[in-house]
């Protein structure tokens, strides 16, 4: 493509699916305590 | 839906129900303000004839032909269709606890949201280890096929009731293998009390360690006090470089609060990537608006500025090949979460709960003292499953403003304690809050698209 450059290669339906195992990390517990930020969370499926 | 911003000389889009990031140039970035599904074949005449006031007919319709492309590939204009998933996990086993095993503290610093420790209840408190085996015996119990369990050492101040912590990882690690799962035991702490006997602990049991402290000296001390009014700071960035160190430098986090008394944070945040740490975090102040330190609405510009400095002075860091995180920028574009776990945030409540040292359960750390959210208490075994179901029902289809926020898949809905507390409803965004998550998100978004831009060479001013 000469105008677009599309920068990441995951995209977020394909994880709808096959998702919710609970596995990964709950969000708070990481270091933030009083915010939130899921996505910065690694997927541990 | 699509969000798209100029920040840093890029041009960014992001096509939300995707998570699909793209830079695109001035054309393209024009163009995406006339055209929208459902797409013509051909770019409509009434577009190109706008378009051409400031751009090439041939490059208007080129540019077109690659959003229609992309919205084909499903990454541009992709519809959102997630609402169903938002009614699983409604029944979700409980799988993270933050323990208070002491509410009190060491430390009297002045924006504390626990009150200096005490939880504004006006008693301090330890927790017995007979309450945090029940404790622990009931996320062991009340987790169902969850394996990783985790529990985080919070206060107060945790290390002043080590004895019990130690006990209870003891206790954990005793317990976890005839539940097949798996203890992810963490702490969070002033660093007051760190010795060498404690240091080799937590890194030998702790998963991550989480050391408190706002930056350069003077901001740290003029707010983090002890109980005689001096400053902090000279007592514990010693031990924080010694146990980082001995841990060498992973799984932790310096974490410090910024008020309106710093609001060039991002000078507290170089100061501690100078004193040898990489991984940090330093978050706005939650507090009520009236407090002199409080972040409010006339803050938002500075912070605004603060945060795209940062991103800036990240991106020479790294050109530099002295790389660091700052907690509030990670973002994994390609393996970051997935949908299903994006809807609900932190799962306060529903997969996550504290308890107090007298047993109270409350949805997190933020409610414990709000009786309208105690859950019940691990000494008579009680627990209010209709709390449970309220925050399991804290998706962002349920809260009115998220729904239709294009940052919805990044912060899942906020912060349901913040909400509560500035809204009185879990439900209701805290504006303030949502902003500076926006402004973050958009920083750290470019972060990755300036990266990107310099590899693919294109595009970028």
């Amino acid at each position: 493509m000469k105008h677009i450059v599309t920068i990441n290669k995951a995209n977020l339906k394909k994880t709808a699916a096959k998702g919710g195992c609970g596995k990964c990390q709950a969000s708070c517990q990481s270091a933030c305590k009083t915010s939130c930020t899921v996505a910065n969370q690694k997927c541990e499926k | 839906m699509i969000h798209k911003y100029k920040l840093n000389g890029l041009n960014i889009v992001l096509d939300v129900h995707s998570g699909g990031v793209h830079l695109v140039d001035d054309i393209t970035y024009d163009l995406l303000d006339n055209v929208s599904p459902p797409f013509e074949e051909e770019c409509p005449k009434w577009v190109i004839e706008k378009m051409m006031r400031f751009h090439d007919e041939r490059d208007v319709i080129t540019c077109y032909n690659e959003i229609v492309q992309l919205y084909n590939e499903g990454v541009l204009f992709s519809e959102d269709d997630y609402e169903k998933y938002a009614a699983y996990s409604v029944a979700s086993p409980v799988k993270a606890m933050c323990l208070l095993v002491e509410q009190d503290c060491n430390l009297r610093c002045e924006y504390c949201f626990a009150s200096t420790g005490d939880y504004g209840l006006g008693k301090r408190m330890h927790m017995s280890f007979e309450t945090g085996k029940k404790a622990m015996d009931f996320l062991l119990e009340n987790s169902g096929d969850r394996e990783n369990l985790e529990l985080d050492f919070f206060g107060g101040e945790p290390l002043m009731n080590w004895d019990v912590v130690k006990q209870l990882v003891e206790y954990g690690r005793s317990r976890e293998k005839e539940y097949g799962k798996r203890f992810r035991f963490t702490v969070t702490t002033n660093g007051m009390l760190l010795d060498r006997e404690k240091m080799d602990f937590i890194n030998k049991e702790m998963s991550n360690v989480v050391l408190s402290v706002d930056g350069r000296k003077d901001v740290n001390d003029r707010v983090r006090k002890r109980v005689d009014g001096t400053g902090s700071y000279d007592r514990i960035m010693d031990k924080y470089k010694e146990i980082v160190e001995l841990r060498d430098h992973e799984n932790y986090y310096v974490r410090g609060t910024f008020t309106k008394y710093n609001l060039d944070f991002a000078e507290d945040v170089v100061h501690l990537y100078e004193q040898g740490f990489d991984q940090i975090s330093v978050e706005p102040v939650v507090s009520e608006p009236s407090m002199k330190y409080a972040i409010t609405e006339r803050e938002l510009p500075a912070i605004f500025s603060e945060y795209e400095r940062l991103a800036n002075i990240i991106l020479e860091h790294d050109k530099q090949g002295r790389h660091f995180n700052f907690f509030h920028f990670m973002l994994d574009l390609d393996q970051g979460p997935c949908a299903i776990k994006r809807l609900r945030g932190c799962g306060s409540g529903n997969e996550y709960v504290a308890v107090t040292p007298e047993g109270d359960i409350y949805p997190c750390h933020q409610f414990v003292g709000i009786e309208k959210y105690r859950m019940g208490n691990i000494n008579d075994g009680t627990f209010n499953t209709d709390i449970k179901k309220e925050f399991a029902a804290a998706h962002i289809y349920n809260k009115p403003d998220c729904r239709k926020c294009w940052a919805k898949f990044y912060c899942s809905g906020g912060c349901n304690a913040n909400n509560y507390i500035y809204t009185g409803n879990i439900l209701t965004a805290h504006k303030l809050s949502c902003e500076m998550e926006k402004k973050r998100l958009e920083c750290a978004i470019m972060i990755k698209a300036a990266k990107a831009a310099e590899e693919a060479g294109v595009l970028s001013e």
